[in-house]
């Protein structure tokens, strides 16, 4: 079934065409690599607030409001490259282990990032300044998750070059 | 003589280890891509702050003072397990355009940054509190931004020949 989609979307032109043009792939990728350092430092310096490491001059919610729209923003610029990358060599993709791996890791990352802002936002509308102290553990707990499943999902983007 | 340097890199013991085991390179790899984008991603607020694109609201010495340690660590990291991915094969990466391009760039970007350093960020104190940023300012953080990226797409490019 998998085999037979690989096979499928690594014959059609579009696939094709960018597997001919030699300089596709690696400008793709390069794109791909900045949209990963501008969501790796963004998340960095709002997971290290939340676990009272950086920045604690400023309230969570205001890293928030800083940090949040340029991992959306980038998240997009890496679906469409990654996209693309997947659509120029599906089965080094696909058919790869590691990145099914990193796939499950950024599903879970996003699920708890989005946890994490529901919790914040419930703070907020109900008169509370910021997180509400009640949630610092969460906080804590969310940090450390996000950073590791961060770093995790930029390895094993890498190590998708290596394994099959 | 550089190329006996070379020659003697690729035979020291790490560059050995690292160019005969299967999973050491990979290993450091992903060690050098995480510390660049911490290094390139740190930059890039700094950069964007200096066009007044984002963070308009912090003032930039304080914005530098924050962010800077964590770029110089990075940095550091990055140099050293480059350094060991460059021992594994001294002789054929120096001879790549994509490499020695590259070395070009960081040095260009130590020395924008220097000159940065030197000049206009020592009066930082009085611009920076301000919505107008100075324009030699501006374009040191436009110069930086466009040469990190070079950096970027030429690491990228050095696997690729």
């Amino acid at each position: 079934m998998l085999d037979d989609f690989i096979n499928w979307l690594g014959a059609t032109p579009v696939s094709l065409v960018i597997q001919k043009v030699f300089w596709i792939i690696p400008t793709v990728q390069t794109v791909h690599i900045l949209a990963i350092s501008v969501v790796l430092s963004s998340m960095a310096m709002f997971d290290l607030r939340l676990l009272g490491l950086a920045g604690m001059r400023n309230s969570i919610r205001s890293f928030s409001r800083r940090f949040m729209p340029w991992l959306w923003g980038a998240l997009i610029v890496l679906a469409v490259s990654g996209s693309i990358l997947i659509v120029a060599e599906p089965k080094r993709a696909l058919g790869n282990v590691v990145f099914l791996l990193k796939m499950c890791m950024l599903a879970t990352a996003i699920i708890v990032t989005l946890g994490f802002q529901t919790v914040l936002k419930r703070d907020l509308a109900s008169g509370s300044a910021d997180l509400a102290p009640s949630h610092f553990t969460v906080a804590k707990i969310t940090g450390l998750l996000s950073l590791a499943l961060w770093v995790g999902i930029a390895v094993a983007g890498r190590l998708i070059a290596y394994t099959g | 003589m550089f190329d006996r340097f070379l020659l003697w890199l690729e035979s020291t013991p790490p560059a050995i280890a690292i160019s005969e085991s299967s999973w050491l390179f990979p290993g450091i790899e992903s060690v050098h891509v995480l510390a660049i984008t911490l290094v390139v991603g740190s930059i890039t607020m700094v950069d964007l702050r200096l066009l007044g694109i984002n963070l308009r609201e912090r003032p930039v010495g304080e914005l530098i003072a924050e962010v800077l340690p964590w770029t110089r660590a990075s940095f550091a990291v990055a140099v050293c397990s480059g350094a060991l991915l460059f021992s594994s094969n001294a002789t054929k990466y120096w001879g790549t355009v994509p490499f020695r391009a590259k070395m070009l760039l960081l040095a260009l970007a130590g020395l924008n940054m220097m000159v940065f350093h030197a000049t206009i960020h020592r009066s930082v104190e009085v611009w920076g509190r301000q919505p107008q940023i100075p324009r030699v300012a501006k374009i040191s953080g436009g110069v930086s931004l466009g040469l990190w990226i070079g950096v970027v797409t030429l690491g990228r490019w050095i696997g690729f020949v």
